[in-house]
Formats: C-alpha cells, sequence, structure tokens
C-alpha cells in the first residue's frame, strides 16, 4: 500500500509556493552586485573626487556599473564609502 | 478529445526539459568557483524552501521576511566556502534560515514593549518538518515530464485556474483535471521508488 495519495502530494506540493519573483532575482543577482560594489568601493579608495561623485549619486554611480540599485546595494554602498 | 499518456512525450524528447539538475553538492563546488549561473540555480532551488520556513514556519510578515530572505542568502554566498559538508547545504540553509527568523522574531517583540523575557512564538516542528517533506516532493517533481511538473505546480503551489493552466501550456481546460491525477500517479512512483520520501538529517554542515 502506497504511503502518499493524491490529497497528500497535493498538500505537500501546495506548501512550496514560489518567492516573491523580486526577491529570488535580488538574490541571484548578489554575486554581480558584489563585484560592482567592490570595483566602486576600490576606484573611490583611490579618487577622492569619484569618491565624491559616488556619494552624490549613489544610484547612478551604481547604474553606471552596471548594477540594479535596489536599496539594499545602495545601502551597502552607503556604508562601505563611510567606512572608508 | 484528450489524447492519452501524452504528459509530456514531446518535452521530454527535448533534452534541455529532461536534464537532471545537479547535485546540491556540485552546484555549491560550482558556487565555490565563481559560477553566476550557478548561483542563480541555487537561489532559485532553495527560494521556496527559505520563504516557506519564514512565512509559513515562523509567520513573518513580508516586510521581515523579505529582510531574511536575502539576508540568508547574502550570508550563504559570503560563508559557502566555509561549509564543511557541500551536499549539507540544504540542512545548513535550513538552519540558518530558522535563526535568522528567530532573531527577527526576538528584535519585533523587543521592539513592541511587550513583555521583553517572553520568546517570541515558535513553530510547532511537525510543520518545520512537513516542509521539508515538501521540499522531497519538489525535488521528485524534477524526474517528472516537463507538462506534469508544470501542471501540478501551477494548480496546487501557484494555485492557478484550469482554465489559466490550459492557456499557458497550450492544453484543453477541460483535460486538466484528469491529467493532474495521472501527474499525481507519476509523481507518487517518483517519490516513493527512489526512496526519497524520508526527512534529511536535521544537521549537518557549518552552523551560523
Amino acid at each position: 500500500m502506497s504511503a502518499y495519495d493524491h490529497e497528500q502530494l497535493a498538500r505537500l506540493i501546495g506548501m512550496l509556493p514560489p518567492a516573491p519573483e523580486a526577491w529570488v532575482h535580488a538574490a541571484q543577482e548578489l554575486p554581480s552586485a558584489r563585484r560592482g560594489l567592490d570595483q566602486l568601493v576600490a576606484r573611490a579608495e583611490a579618487d577622492a573626487a569619484f569618491r565624491a561623485q559616488v556619494l552624490a549619486d549613489l544610484e547612478q554611480a551604481l547604474e553606471a556599473e552596471g548594477v540594479e540599485p535596489q536599496p539594499r546595494v545602495v545601502d551597502e554602498l552607503r556604508r562601505l564609502l563611510a567606512d572608508q | 478529445m484528450e489524447a492519452p499518456g501524452d504528459d509530456g512525450e514531446a518535452a521530454a524528447r527535448r533534452p534541455e526539459l529532461t536534464e537532471q539538475p545537479a547535485s546540491d553538492a556540485a552546484l555549491v563546488q560550482r558556487c565555490r568557483a565563481g559560477d553566476d549561473a550557478a548561483w542563480r540555480e541555487l537561489v532559485d532551488r532553495f527560494s521556496r524552501y527559505v520563504y516557506a520556513i519564514a512565512v509559513q514556519g515562523f509567520r513573518l510578515p513580508q516586510q521581515d521576511a523579505e529582510d531574511v530572505f536575502q539576508e540568508v542568502f547574502t550570508r550563504v554566498y559570503e560563508r559557502l566556502g566555509s561549509l564543511r559538508d557541500d551536499e549539507a547545504v540544504r540542512p545548513w540553509i535550513a538552519q540558518l534560515t530558522r535563526r535568522l527568523c528567530i532573531d527577527r522574531l526576538r528584535a519585533g517583540s523587543h521592539e513592541s514593549d511587550a513583555d521583553i523575557d517572553a520568546l517570541p512564538e515558535m513553530p510547532a516542528e511537525d510543520l518545520l518538518e512537513a516542509l521539508e517533506e515538501a521540499f522531497d516532493v519538489h525535488d521528485a517533481m524534477n524526474d517528472l515530464p516537463e507538462n506534469c511538473r508544470q501542471i501540478l505546480d501551477r494548480f496546487f503551489a501557484r494555485d492557478e485556474s484550469y482554465r489559466t493552466i490550459g492557456d499557458q501550456l497550450g492544453l484543453p481546460a477541460g483535460t486538466i483535471a484528469s491529467r493532474i491525477s495521472r501527474c499525481l500517479d507519476k509523481l507518487r512512483d517518483a517519490f516513493e521508488g527512489e526512496g526519497r520520501n524520508l526527512p534529511p538529517a536535521p544537521s549537518g554542515g557549518q552552523v551560523t
């Protein structure tokens, strides 16, 4: 006799609905966002004028680096620059 | 008229739809080597699991659940290199998610000026075990033809109607119910046939 009937399987499938697409996308983009942040911070460390330019418009700086300026990424950039 | 036994045979002839997913360990190794596609696949593989633990298990509100979700994958990304057993990535992610949910609940109870010694309500252990079982069932769905996988996921996990499923998959809506029944039979065979209906070990790699 089978341990799983249709009702049980249906219930178990339904227990894992997809996470919101935007959340998944943001997590999937983590490696490229990290690379973009690292490059921006490295350049900002070496160039005070560039650092001021980045601080003036964090979103634009990220976009120019090919990174989506998601709020968490913008916050992280702000934190990293403040730590410098 | 519904053609018998046509749940995905055409799809099964397309190699990109029948390719077996990489093992957890292989995926972790590719991620560690800097393979962005592998990272996307890893997030895709565990995103529902993390989401379900946060929202169903710990009943976090959406904003808190999103913060936990992103923090889990940030920590996984940063600490993948220190995972001792690559096959243990799933229990590691589960423990990490649980811990971050508990931290979030505790922080919330402190902020709410409630009794700060009171512990937040924890999910019932049998619910968390059921989520493990649900993960195994979804894993077994990878062994099904693409049409079956789609139909079962759309109907039971995405709550789509017969009409929507039919429109999206190019199938007569009146045939969806019988297809679901046949696909559930196939899923049961796949799930039980490979002995995968046992819950994973409760702990494994690095605990953070």
